[in-house]
């Protein structure tokens, strides 16, 4: 199945959304660019982001993770059904994982937020995370710097925080939240092996459970014994995400009856604040766009390596030397060489 | 460049006979669609959005009330009063074959009833998309 | 026959099977193999080609089997069973408006059924009025549009309550429909004492299966047992409760799975009811149970055997019910809607005649047959009477009639039963667990968790696959199907738009009509006493007098008790 799309068809998608007045039509053209993001990759998305980029910086982003069961769609619409309230405007990305063996997936967050559809505020888009190569993490910050063009007041990412680049999304948020109930055991398990490094906010959700209390308070004990742990080896660059002075707090929330959710929005403001006053904030972003553009180089070195490797003439010398078999002409040497010519053209 | 095929699958009226759309959402996951399921007891109103927010290549409606007459017109137009024009509609359920050509020239544009192989809709979805 | 010689029996007849196998089978199995690799249940239990003694070894005659109408009433509710008096023919109907559905009922009533059963459109069933934006498209669609006690007034006009039982399938509004029904029986002078018939009132099954709730599980309960609870003081022939297993399977569950969610469902009402206070033997007699009649006929037999056995365990061992009425099952039956077929239509009688034979010969007390056109649409008349004359040839040409639990001893049944109860206990297991304890406990955690409806949803998507692979068989749909079969298609039922625009216009009429103070005053009683923990019925009866419409009592409930939503489990 091919795309289909035009760079006029592109532009008057973006001439829409940036309109000072919400309109069907401009939501329909959101929609659209999402699509086109999310089928083209970096090829659409450096027609779109270099144009809208100037619009962008203005939305509150907010991260929201927990494993199957955790609640978090239901909190989530919690969390949205406030904002709008505050006459926010809000955009929500729900991510579920994309089946491995059909490549399908079912997307059935929409189901919880079916109180916001119609409002003209309210924007919802359901996303398949494509695999782990697909790309998720890219594809998923274009579509945040869209949804802030758009004029988003909150964009909210959800997702269930299985993989790796699930966890990357996070480092893009302002403020990310770890959902765990009580109840299912193997959690804090689960919170020790990668998300303790990304949250800002506990959330014990379905506090009217039996062990609400009792998973407070392992989350208390264990961030007492991470305050005391010097981070090592920092390939994740976590101490940058984590910052020092700020003590996730644990929040017990009901997501179904939307207690204590005022309490929640309370904290979220809070660490906002705590950002920007300890300037925390500036480290964040530059961490965040490290990242971006780490993401966008990859995609297109691979690109342009590829092209060189197999079409430029001057490579072959390079191959025939690996069939001669000469002292140090091993494919490892090699690429090292052509890594140096690379290095001298674009780095020096 | 090849691209995911995205569906709604939605239950529009006040039934609760869930089960046939629930086992389609699946079977068409199986076959390799992202499928956006959004529950049952959906407004017309509600489906739009959906449609308009999600867009989707095709949608999916399935009734068993009785309700298809009133309903899966009313989509259409709203669809269509939203610009929506390219976007596949299908029906499904217990829908009276003589009710079929009234729904086809509303815009649905076919209509599968029990017994259908879920084969045959994906079969039908890739052969008729759109855009 | 001694414990030794049934010993020495039982091994002499393994080493004859074994023999049987390695020789006689062996040899046809040369010439012809088997049709399938694998024999299996609906629900997936393994089958083997023979069954004998040994596989029943273990059952003790008076322990396990008894006698009909004794603990534990594996072979019969009733003592005489059918030779005193055949089940109830009940046909479930309910179309267009309250004067069609009227008509319907004589027509039954005047071609031999003995008992009513009503259908109620949607924006009943969910508690909106019918010119409300939600009921469009659905106004007497799927059954009788019932607003106000005006309608039902007129639904059963001329029909003598104190001779008729009627049976209603309304749930989350039930305590609201038996008001207005206890209100109708007043008004024609039958006291509510007299008053007999079923709610559905299973509110549990809903938030599983069938999706027709309105408020959280809690007060849903609530309202369950005040219904319970006022029956049992004021309308002691009343089933307060028919625990339906019918809307499980029909949502794609095994037969084992309907088995183990109905039963525990009735020990959840059962906790429930004896939470509140209620003695046990108080209303424990007057539960019902509703079960699907379908396809794999040895199988659904067995379910109804094993249901009632494990009754009468439970409510004996565990619940420490005294009174026998307590222990003693009885349930309704209606054939399976999901195994009818759109392609060949008139097959369906015959899917249809097996399933109502396998229902009475696994002694139930009233029988829904379905009619052979519902995957097409609502049924015609044409369609409703052979389904009615199907229960007739059954009861009075058979023969299957006239010998209680004629399948009881055979082998096969006997062990199937069996089989079918131990995996019943297997989910009673988990679901005790899932509520330290408590069945009730158990049902809320396994809905909010999604117990029950990722179990439901999993049965239904591999009988799904089933077909489409051919590894089940549906004849004229994956197997023996003729392309083009254009001239048998049979006449079928429409209901007119015009009911829509009639009915609305009835409620503005009712509404004009009536002393609205008094009904605004009685909607207020109510939402104050919906706030307390006193029982709803009187007030509820106060405001459906005062023609209030279902809608504006379910917004006042709406309101104090919030509303329900669930996940999306595939």
């Amino acid at each position: 199945m091919q795309m289909q799309y035009s760079d006029d068809l592109i532009q008057s998608y973006i001439d829409l959304i940036k309109q000072k007045e919400d309109s069907v039509k401009k939501k329909r053209a959101l929609a659209r660019l999402i699509t086109l993001i999310e089928n083209g990759g970096p090829e659409i998305a450096q027609k779109i982001i270099p144009q809208i980029y100037n619009l962008t910086g203005h939305a509150k982003i907010i991260g929201i993770t927990g494993a199957p069961g955790s609640g978090k769609s239901t909190l989530t619409s919690q969390i949205a059904d406030h904002y709008l309230e505050q006459g926010l405007k809000v955009s929500v990305i729900a991510v579920d994982p994309t089946s491995p063996f059909s490549g399908g997936a079912l997307l059935g967050d929409r189901i919880r937020m079916k109180k916001n559809f119609t409002n003209p505020r309210f924007f919802i888009r359901s996303m398949a995370n494509r695999g782990q190569l697909g790309g998720l993490a890219m594809a998923t910050k274009d579509v945040i710097h869209v949804l802030d063009a758009y004029h988003s007041d909150i964009i909210i990412i959800e997702t269930v925080g299985v993989g790796q680049s699930e966890i990357d999304i996070f480092k893009s948020a302002h403020t990310t939240l770890v959902i765990t109930p009580p109840g299912l055991g193997d959690e804090i398990q689960a919170i020790k092996a990668g998300l303790m490094e990304i949250t800002d906010i506990f959330v014990v959700n379905k506090m009217d459970r039996d062990g609400a209390d009792k998973r407070v308070a392992e989350l208390q004990t264990m961030l007492d014994f991470a305050e005391n742990i010097e981070i090592k080896n920092d390939q994740t660059q976590a101490k940058v995400v984590r910052c020092d002075g700020w003590r996730p707090p644990v929040i017990k929330t009901n997501g179904v009856t939307g207690e204590n959710v005022p309490l929640l929005l309370e904290n979220i403001k809070k660490h906002q604040e705590f950002l920007n006053q300890t300037g925390f904030i500036k480290k964040r972003l530059q961490f965040r766009y490290k990242h971006y553009i780490v993401e966008i180089l990859k995609y297109f070195l691979v690109k342009n390596v590829e092209e060189i490797v197999f079409t430029n003439e001057k490579i072959n010398e390079f191959i025939e030397k690996i069939l001669s078999h000469e002292q140090g002409a091993d494919p490892y040497s090699i690429s090292g060489a052509i890594m140096e010519i690379f290095r001298d053209r674009y780095f020096s | 460049m090849e691209r995911k095929i995205r569906l709604i699958v939605a239950k529009p009226g006040l039934d609760g006979h869930d089960r046939g759309a629930k086992v389609i959402a699946r079977g068409l996951r199986d076959a390799g669609f992202e499928v956006i399921y959004t529950g049952l007891h959906q407004t017309p109103d509600d489906i739009v959005q959906s449609v308009i927010q999600e867009d989707p290549d095709a949608l999916l409606l399935s009734i068993l009330s009785g309700a298809h007459p009133v309903l899966f017109p009313e989509i259409t137009k709203k669809l269509h009063e939203n610009g929506v024009d390219d976007v596949l509609v299908l029906g499904g359920g217990i829908i009276p074959e003589e009710d079929v050509p009234a729904l086809k020239e509303a815009g649905v544009s076919e209509v599968f009833g029990p017994g259908t192989k879920i084969q045959e809709i994906a079969d039908y979805i890739r052969a008729n998309l759109k855009r | 026959m001694t414990e030794n010689t049934k010993e020495s029996l039982n091994k002499k007849i393994l080493e004859e099977t074994e023999r049987w196998i390695n020789t006689t089978v062996a040899q046809s199995l040369k010439k012809v193999p088997e049709r399938k690799r694998n024999f299996k249940t609906l629900s997936n239990i393994p089958v083997k080609a023979l069954y004998t003694p040994v596989d029943i070894g273990n059952l003790d005659y008076f322990d396990d089997l008894g006698f009909p109408g004794e603990y534990p009433y594996l072979r019969g509710a009733q003592a005489t069973s059918y030779r005193a008096r055949f089940w109830t023919m009940r046909q479930f109907a309910g179309l267009g408006t309250a004067k069609e559905t009227n008509q319907r009922f004589k027509y039954l009533i005047q071609n031999g059924q003995t008992g009513l059963s009503v259908a109620f459109h949607l924006p009943t069933i969910y508690g909106y009025e019918s010119g409300s934006p939600m009921s469009a498209g659905e106004i007497g669609k799927e059954g009788v549009a019932i607003d106000t006690l005006a309608d039902m007034e007129v639904v059963f006009d001329g029909i003598d309550l104190s001779k008729i039982s009627t049976s209603m399938t309304i749930n989350a509004p039930a305590s609201i429909l038996l008001a207005m029904y206890i209100a109708v029986g007043e008004k024609k002078g039958v006291p509510m004492e007299k008053l007999t018939g079923t709610i559905q009132n299973d509110i549990l099954k809903e938030y599983q299966a069938q999706k027709s709730y309105i408020f959280p599980p809690e007060p849903s309960m609530r309202l369950i047992v005040d219904t319970i609870e006022f029956c049992t003081n004021h309308v002691p022939k009343w089933n307060t409760i028919s625990i339906s297993g019918y809307h499980i399977r029909e949502a794609g569950s095994t037969a084992v799975q309907e088995l183990a969610f109905t039963l525990a469902n009735g020990f959840a009402y059962v906790e429930a009811g004896m939470a509140r206070g209620l003695n046990v033997d108080d209303f424990a007699p007057r539960l019902s149970f509703f079960f699907n009649a379908h396809n794999n006929f040895f199988e659904e037999i067995a379910k109804y055997r094993a249901a009632r056995r494990i009754w009468a365990r439970h409510m004996k061992e565990i619940y420490h019910a005294k009174d026998p009425r307590s222990w003693r099952l009885r349930f309704h039956t209606q054939t399976a809607g999901v195994s009818l077929t759109a392609q060949e239509p008139y097959n369906n009688i015959i899917r249809v005649t097996l399933q109502a034979l396998a229902a009475v010969l696994g002694g139930t007390q009233s029988l829904h047959t379905n009619s052979f056109d519902e995957a097409l649409a609502l049924p015609s008349e044409e369609a409703v009477k052979i389904a009615l004359r199907t229960q007739q040839i059954i009861a009075h040409e058979s023969g299957a009639a006239d010998v209680i639990d004629p399948l009881g001893g055979s082998y096969y049944v006997e062990w199937l039963t069996n089989q079918m109860e131990a995996e019943a206990e297997k989910y009673f297991e988990h679901i005790k667990k899932l509520g330290n304890g408590s069945m009730l406990q158990g049902a809320y955690v396994g809905i909010k968790n999604n117990f029950y409806q990722r179990e439901i949803a999993n049965a239904s998507y591999q009988y799904q696959k089933e077909i489409e692979t051919k590894e089940l068989v549906q004849v004229s749909v994956n197997e023996f199907k003729i392309e083009e079969e254009l001239d048998k298609k049979p006449e079928i039922l429409k209901i007119s738009e015009h009911v829509a625009e009639k009915q609305i216009q009835n409620l503005q009429k009712v509404k004009s009509e009536r002393d609205n103070a008094r009904a605004q005053e009685c909607l207020q009683t109510l939402r104050e006493k919906a706030k307390t923990n006193e029982n709803l019925m009187p007030y509820i009866l106060d405001a459906v007098k005062a023609y209030c419409s279902v809608g504006e009592i379910v917004d006042v409930f709406r309101e104090v008790f919030g509303v329900y939503r669930e996940d999306s489990i595939f």
